[in-house]
């Protein structure tokens, strides 16, 4: 698996083309929260800490439909680009800004490590 | 090369001088233009020298694929021919290109040595195709799809027949593979992405247009990779995928897509990122250096596109002649040159949080729209069939003019929405005609629906079953929905059956049964034809549609893994912590100690949390991580056990007792039965879990009674249960009937399983089932005809070909491994170092 370490202001997390449309992979950070990159229907990227607010379910497992996922554990609908549950539910999940730059993936450095704790 | 020879014609053409000299690298289509517009400001300014790679006049790139097709001749398509440059005494030097751009001397050279000396250099060198770096791309016979010459390249290797295969499903591929089967090659698009022009369209327009081309004799394949253009004797014999087909090809057309052609402006030392960088003047670093078109980057974007070059060139004149205006940026639209297919898109159509989309399928005509809404204002467009608005659309998109008065009307297009009255949708059906048409499949007009509902068909279903208006292809729904409205007025409607879900109109039982009687075979195909209201639905239609399709086309249907629920994704269970679960199959409840040492070694091997006994007589293995879930099925696929189905709205568990063999009490052999009807049913797919048991005796100790489907074993044979359920309603199962023999109590499980498979909605276990059925409809749909149950039996065998397959096998031997895989892992620095 490749390794990222924290240079720069984007972190380049590898080509778009390694989600399918309509899925999500996983990123796993030392030290903070696991992240979620979704790869819309429509070829939309979007990243989330990966934890429905509801329950802390893995978002990247649920289905994904339109720019919403739907959580596996209890089925809340999550927006993918605000992180807000949607329809009756309240709550909401960390959104990473992203972007696709040169067909590659790239999060925002700061929103997805974790401030190095005071010593 | 001769240098005192081009330094000669210089000087002869040197003077008389207008003023200051202009020098446009690149005889394309945005250069052209700039000089155009330039001369239409002030005619007088700049004496011109326009450098061109290709060695011919101007012409219209963008229409090449007409050329290829036979539709245009190359004298159709230039744009300005020799005489607007002698016109204009623009002196055009072709087919000697610009090789080098000395910015301190401020002159440019030229292959053959020339030197041409500049106040003001315009770059406009547009774009290289992409060649994608694989194996065999330089051998003889791949081509690529971007001037004259390639067109003619293609056009004498078409004369020779055979196949061609153009890499690339984007415009220029489709355009490349339009032209080519139109000159008789047999044609195949291979596209790295699973939706054509996924760029422009959304899948919806993507699967139209791929059936469309499929329908006209090409072959494409989505999703497909390119490894390798194999050759034979220096030039190209086929093209091998990724996962290893090989396709023949006699020629290869590279269509991939396009990049900047940045080389001459980075070697002159020019600020150049993906595009040369420009400022909204098109001014580069270099203040007396311009660039405009495709080889540019404003504002962060590269345009491949025509319309924003045109605006890049007006503003690149009003600067050139003193009137700076300053480009802002371009909002694209996008037409298919593919004769008879209508396809449009522009904007963004990819949604958003307020974003709304309006969608019309009109599946009769072949027509798809989707109009992007935010804020009132239109942000985006894809119009597939019927194109006719697409200008208008486009026109409001660019304006943002608030839609908010005709939103109403907005998708029906401009002569709809701005039609006054028509703007009300139940007033535009009150004002028609009693003889107006309203269901165009089966003939039925509005006069004919009124006296339908007159006559007591007051909900849509009792409409669809009198009169059957909206009971074939449904878009005219809406309009008989109004009818009933205005017809009882709105609140006496009877909503009737529940739809499957906001998508759509029709029940889960319509769906199914339009998807047999109209041979519906892939999702996209379902959302069009039943005119889905979202683009690609949601977490429950999907799901379902999946099961209606794999269930009515066994062999046939192509398993969509991004519409099932995870535990199906990822053959095992979701547990609360995220971690997953695992079943191994024992069949009939019975195992061995190579079994049980197998689980015991998978236990501690991946340090499950627990092993739990099941209430179906299987072990339960927790707390797995979902990247050492291939590993885990390997080993116990190692020691021959295969995947329970304990995750699936399939068959889980055939519970038995110990019958004859042991029990003093036992009748049958019900662990034998049990056993053999596990074997024939496993791995089926139903539309909720199913649970099977098999009790030896009447003292019923394997439960029989609150099973899916039970046997319990009796002197005199076998007794079939069935619609158990120990869930939250628990419901004693009704007797279906009496059997003799082994044999014929499988026959009926399977074509009980077949039926309920067949007839039962998504999710409905066969509790309720039976129960909205009624055991009367179910003894009458099995027995009345005595060849049924051989006949529904005979297809749940079919479709077991298919599906029993252990899942488990698979993806312990690598299959789709990307599932169990993190992208990647960061480790910041400061913690590594900590």
């Amino acid at each position: 698996m490749p390794k990222i370490n924290d240079v720069g202001t984007w972190l380049d997390i590898g080509p778009a083309t390694q989600i399918d449309p309509g899925t999500a992979r996983t990123i796993p950070v030392q030290g903070g929260d696991e992240i979620a990159v979704f790869h819309t229907m429509r070829g939309e990227f979007y990243a989330l800490v990966n934890k429905c607010p509801h329950k802390q379910g893995p978002l990247s497992e649920g289905i994904i439909h339109g720019d919403s996922v739907s959580c596996p554990l209890h089925n809340w609908r999550i927006s993918l680009r605000s992180g807000e549950a949607q329809g009756d539910d309240v709550g909401c999940t960390p959104t990473i800004p992203m972007k696709v730059d040169g067909g590659r993936l790239f999060l925002l450095r700061e929103a997805v490590i974790p401030a190095p704790k005071a010593a | 090369m001769n240098v005192t020879v081009a330094q000669d014609r210089i000087e002869a053409t040197g003077a008389p001088s207008r003023g200051r000299k202009l020098v446009v690298i690149g005889n394309g289509m945005a250069g052209c233009r700039a000089v155009e517009e330039i001369l239409a400001r002030d005619g007088t300014r700049f004496d011109v020298t326009i450098f061109g790679a290709e060695p011919r006049v101007n012409y219209n790139r963008i229409m090449l694929s007409p050329v290829l097709a036979g539709e245009k001749t190359f004298e159709e398509i230039v744009i300005n021919g020799q005489d607007w440059y002698d016109d204009n005494e623009i002196q055009l030097i072709s087919g000697d290109p610009v090789v080098g751009i000395d910015r301190a001397q401020k002159h440019v050279v030229t292959r053959s040595g020339r030197i041409e000396n500049y106040d003001t250099l315009l770059i406009a060198t547009g774009s290289d195709p992409f060649i994608i770096p694989v194996p065999g791309k330089d051998l003889d016979g791949v081509f690529t799809f971007r001037d004259l010459d390639d067109v003619d390249k293609m056009l004498a290797a078409a004369e020779m027949g055979g196949s061609a295969v153009v890499i690339g499903g984007g415009l220029l591929g489709l355009e490349a593979a339009h032209g080519l089967s139109l000159r008789g090659m047999d044609v195949t698009v291979i596209h790295l992405m699973p939706t054509l022009m996924e760029r422009q369209l959304d899948e919806a327009a993507g699967y139209l247009l791929k059936a469309e081309l499929e329908s006209r004799g090409q072959t494409i394949l989505t999703s497909a990779n390119t490894k390798e253009i194999v050759g034979k004797d220096g030039k190209v014999s086929a093209v091998l995928l990724e996962d290893g087909t090989e396709v023949p090809a006699d020629i290869v057309v590279m269509a991939a897509g396009i990049r900047p052609s940045t080389g001459l402006a980075k070697e002159a030392g020019l600020d150049v990122e993906r595009g040369i960088l420009v400022d909204d003047h098109m001014v580069t670093s270099d203040p007396d250096v311009l660039a405009v078109g495709e080889c540019v980057q404003h504002r962060g974007l590269c345009y491949g596109l025509v319309a924003p070059l045109w605006e890049m060139c007006r503003s690149l004149a009003d600067y050139a002649t003193d009137s700076p205006t300053g480009y802002g940026g371009s909002v694209t639209s996008t037409k298919l040159k593919v004769s008879g297919i209508d396809l449009f898109s522009a904007g963004d159509f990819s949604g958003g949080d307020d974003a709304e989309d309006i969608v019309l399928r009109d599946a009769s005509r072949g027509v798809y729209k989707r109009v992007v809404v935010k804020d009132n204002r239109i942000v985006g467009a894809v119009l597939y069939g019927d194109t006719a608005d697409g200008n208008w659309y486009f026109d409001l998109l660019r304006k943002q003019e608030d839609v908010s008065d005709i939103r109403e009307a907005l998708i029906f297009g401009q002569a709809f929405a701005s039609g006054g009255a028509a703007l009300d949708p139940s007033a535009a059906v009150a004002s028609l005609s009693e003889d107006a048409e309203i269901c165009g499949c089966n003939g039925v007009s509005k006069g004919q629906v009124v006296a339908c509902i007159d006559g007591g068909a007051h909900s849509l279903d009792a409409v669809r079953s009198t009169c059957k208006a909206s009971a074939s292809c449904g878009s005219c729904t809406g309009l008989v929905e109004s009818l009933l409205a205005l017809t009882l007025g709105a609140d006496a409607v009877d909503s009737g059956p529940k739809t499957m879900c906001k998508c759509t109109s029709f029940t889960h039982d319509d769906v199914r049964g339009l998807i047999v009687e109209k041979e519906l075979k892939v999702i996209p195909q379902v959302m069009q034809e039943l005119h889905w209201t979202t683009p690609d639905g949601c977490s429950s239609c999907r799901p379902a549609l999946n099961y209606y399709l794999l269930c009515a086309w066994p062999g046939e249907y192509v398993d969509d893994e991004k519409s099932r629920f995870v535990n199906e994704r990822l053959h095992a269970n979701i547990q609360k912590d995220g971690t997953y679960s695992v079943v191994p199959r024992m069949w009939g409840g019975v195992t061995s100690p190579k079994e049980l040492r197998a689980i015991a070694d998978v236990v501690e091997k991946y340090e499950a949390r627990m092993v739990k006994v099941t209430g179906g007589q299987r072990l339960d293995i927790f707390g797995i991580r979902k990247e050492d879930l291939p590993h885990v099925w390997g080993d116990l696929n190692a020691a021959g056990m295969v995947s329970g189905h304990a995750y699936g709205k399939a068959l889980r568990t055939v519970k038995t007792c110990v019958g004859s063999e042991w029990c003093r009490f036992g009748t049958q052999d019900s662990t034998g039965l049990g056993i053999q009807i596990e074997k024939m049913t496993w791995g089926s797919y139903m539309p909720h879990k199913f649970k099977i048991a098999v009790s030896g005796c009447p003292r019923n100790c394997a439960e029989a009674t609150i099973k899916d489907f039970g046997v319990v074993c009796v002197d005199s044979g076998y007794e079939l249960h069935v619609g158990g359920n120990g869930g939250i309603h628990v419901r004693a199962t009704d007797l279906l009937c009496k059997v003799e023999t082994e044999k014929e109590a499988m026959d009926v499980c399977a074509g009980f399983i077949q039926l309920y498979r067949e007839d039962a909605r998504y999710l409905e276990r066969t509790a309720p089932w039976v129960e909205r059925k009624g055991l009367d409809w179910l003894k009458a749909a099995l027995f009345e005809d005595p060849q049924t149950v051989k006949t529904l039996a005979a297809r749940f065998r079919y479709s077991q070909k298919f599906w029993q397959d252990d899942p488990w096998e698979k993806r312990a031997g690598g299959h789709n491994e990307k599932l169990h895989q993190h992208l990647a892992e960061v480790r910041p620095l400061a913690l590594e170092k900590a």
